[in-house]
């Protein structure tokens, strides 16, 4: 078994083998592969991928375009067939999608047709069938008064720019309460000011759930900033983790703290290098 | 926030933006970069409607002449000098019974105008006064269980219009509620949609007239026991049928084109498929939907006169097919009078369909 950890920040944990004790284990790729059959023959996008990310982890994973990040992450989600191996959230593989695992897409992925309220009121309808309407609403309205939408509860998503509609898009994941947290590039569509305001806005409403995050990102310093291990995949076809780097900046982060701390130009060398190479 | 209602705002959402132009004109708002605008939106159209009765006018005014030429030519040719010269005098006196019978001159379209009007107030009161009379009568025939009298004179031509509205709008229904949900259907399960489309291709280019044979076909023997007239039954299917296949695709099309991520946020939150449909899929298509219901009307008013004709149901169509064959000396200038009264009322259903679909849309984007 390939060891995919470089440099354990809890020994306690560990088992015997280098692998995590089973019960702090959120979600387990085992030998994943994804292959999309062409008329010339098989494109093998993932080879015999295995990750283990542990309960109340916030994992990133970067690497060039086109290597089968998003393609990974949307199998993680049940959007996309798996051809082999096996994903398994909390000991129980996953037969498709469903609402433990919540997504925030690319693109916001609102319905332009609700406001910003009916937009996550959707998921937490659907998440909590038994509760109070009133419970439901509060629920939502809280999540979207925590992204900073408490004025915009009633506006038309097609109203809200890019930037307040992946707000909600936010709101709408955290609100349904899933175990994991899938986000495929959320801010790759916004200018960095933006960026930069819905990362601190992501962190912060993270740090209080502490839902098992994977996030798919470009950028290096995101990368950094937001994850407790940086995962590295190598170039596509058939790419698998090619590396794995573990931050250890305290938590809850501020941006000032982390871009201040002697180990930060130590792990974004260590990334561009791997990315250069 | 609170949204005011401007005229602006609302003729622009109509599909009437032009309108606003002259409520800046009257106010005095004029800038001058509008004076351009004034001119390109106000006094060109204008001045090509002015163009255009303008050449109808000199059109007429020449095919009259070669026709009272080629009368006046059949008379000296056949009856002989003096037959020749009263047929002149005759023609130059305008008397009806020599009058060049061809396409109508603007004036002449505007004086039928004005005599159908006329004609539908004489009828208006005539049926007033009979309203009057059989009024006791028919209370007393009701109160023993008799079918009442009901007025029996020929319609009006605004009676006329309003029989056509009635027509196009129950073949209009009747296609909202073919099409749209067979098109749901079509588009949410790519079997249905196998087993549907050689149907589609092969019915969608059948022409309104054999849709009119077709339902004449069918409704014949089914209201064989019937007494009742059965053109309007008839002509209002046969409008429906021909009318429908532009929604039909376009939902189909709409339903089954959702974006992508849409569908995805859908299968994330596990929506059942009751709210799937109605939450998601629907929504996302009503634009698509509403153009197909837009080509619709406008199809099913378009086909409704040829409709009306063949199945002697009364409406316009009909009216301009009697017209035709009666021949009297204004028959051709009432025939104008209806080509316009038809054109306007199709833009008018056209506008308020746009209105409709303005309405529902969550693309604000200006449709045209």
């Amino acid at each position: 078994m390939n060891t995919i950890l470089t440099k354990p920040k809890d020994i306690s944990i560990l088992t015997e083998n280098g692998i995590f004790a089973p019960s702090r284990v959120m979600l387990d790729l085992k030998h994943l592969k994804k292959v999309y059959p062409t008329p010339k023959g098989d494109y093998v996008v993932l080879e015999d991928l295995n990750l283990q990310i542990m309960k109340e982890e916030f994992v990133t994973i970067i690497g060039h375009s086109g290597c089968g990040k998003t393609t990974m992450l949307s199998m993680i989600a049940g959007l996309n067939e798996i051809s082999g191996g096996s994903i398994s959230v909390l000991g129980k593989r996953i037969k498709g999608p469903g609402p433990d695992r919540g997504v925030i897409f690319q693109a916001p992925s609102l319905m332009p047709w609700m406001t910003s309220l009916q937009n996550v009121m959707l998921g937490v309808n659907q998440v909590f069938p038994h509760a109070k309407k009133a419970q439901r609403i509060d629920i939502a309205k809280y999540y979207l008064q925590k992204v900073g939408l408490e004025d915009a509860y009633n506006k038309k998503a097609s109203e809200l720019s890019q930037g307040m509609q992946q707000r909600v898009g936010i709101a709408r994941a955290f609100a349904i309460k899933p175990k994991v947290l899938l986000l495929d590039e959320p801010f790759g569509m916004l200018d960095s000011l933006t960026r930069g305001e819905l990362q601190d806005i992501l962190i912060e409403i993270w740090n209080k759930e502490k839902i098992t995050a994977v996030m798919i990102t470009h950028d290096v310093d995101e990368a950094i900033f937001l994850a407790d291990r940086v995962v590295m995949m190598t170039s596509g076809p058939k790419a698998k983790i090619g590396d794995v780097l573990d931050i250890d900046f305290e938590r809850p982060r501020t941006r000032k703290t982390v871009l201040e701390h002697d180990d930060y130009y130590t792990y974004r060398k260590h990334l561009i290098d791997f990315l250069e190479h | 926030m609170k949204q005011t209602i401007t005229l602006g705002k609302v003729t622009k959402f109509v599909g009437l933006g032009f309108l606003s132009t002259f409520k800046d004109l009257f106010t005095g708002k004029l800038e001058k970069e509008d004076l351009q605008n004034f001119l390109r939106k106000i006094v060109v159209p204008i001045a090509s409607v002015f163009l255009f009765i303008g050449l109808w006018h000199m059109g007429a005014e020449s095919l009259y002449n070669t026709e009272a030429e080629f009368k006046i030519q059949k008379a000296l040719r056949d009856q002989g000098p003096e037959a020749a010269e009263a047929m002149r005098e005759c023609i130059a006196l305008g008397d009806l019974s020599c009058r060049p019978n061809t396409l109508p001159s603007p004036a002449q379209v505007w004086e039928s105008y004005k005599s159908l009007l006329r004609d539908h107030q004489i009828i208006s009161a005539d049926k007033a006064e009979f309203a009057d009379k059989t009024a006791v009568l028919n209370q007393k025939r009701l109160a023993e269980g008799k079918e009442p009298i009901v007025y029996t004179g020929r319609p009006s031509f605004v009676d006329q219009i309003f029989r056509s509205l009635k027509t196009v709008f129950a073949g209009f229904l009747l296609a909202f509620l073919i099409a749209v949900p067979l098109g749901i259907f079509i588009g949410l399960s790519p079997t249905l949609k196998s087993a549907f489309n050689w149907f589609i291709q092969i019915f969608k280019p059948v022409s309104p007239v054999v849709w009119y044979l077709l339902v004449f076909m069918i409704v014949k023997t089914l209201l064989i026991d019937s007494s009742e007239d059965s053109s309007f039954t008839i002509s209002f299917i046969s409008v429906g049928l021909c009318s429908m296949w532009a929604t039909l695709v376009n939902t189909a099309m709409g339903v089954s084109s959702v974006d992508k991520d849409y569908i995805n946020v859908a299968k994330v939150l596990k929506l059942g498929a009751f709210q799937k449909i109605f939450k998601v899929v629907l929504p996302s298509s009503l634009p698509l939907i509403f153009t197909g219901l837009k080509i619709t009307l406008s199809v099913a008013w378009m086909v409704l006169i040829a409709i009306e004709l063949l199945a002697q149901s009364p409406g316009l169509g009909l009216f301009v097919w009697e017209e035709f064959q009666n021949g009297a000396n204004d028959s051709n200038a009432k025939i104008i009078v209806a080509m316009f009264v038809i054109g306007i009322i199709g833009f008018l259903l056209d506008r308020l369909m746009l209105t409709v679909q303005n309405m529902v849309s969550f693309n604000k984007t200006e449709a045209i």
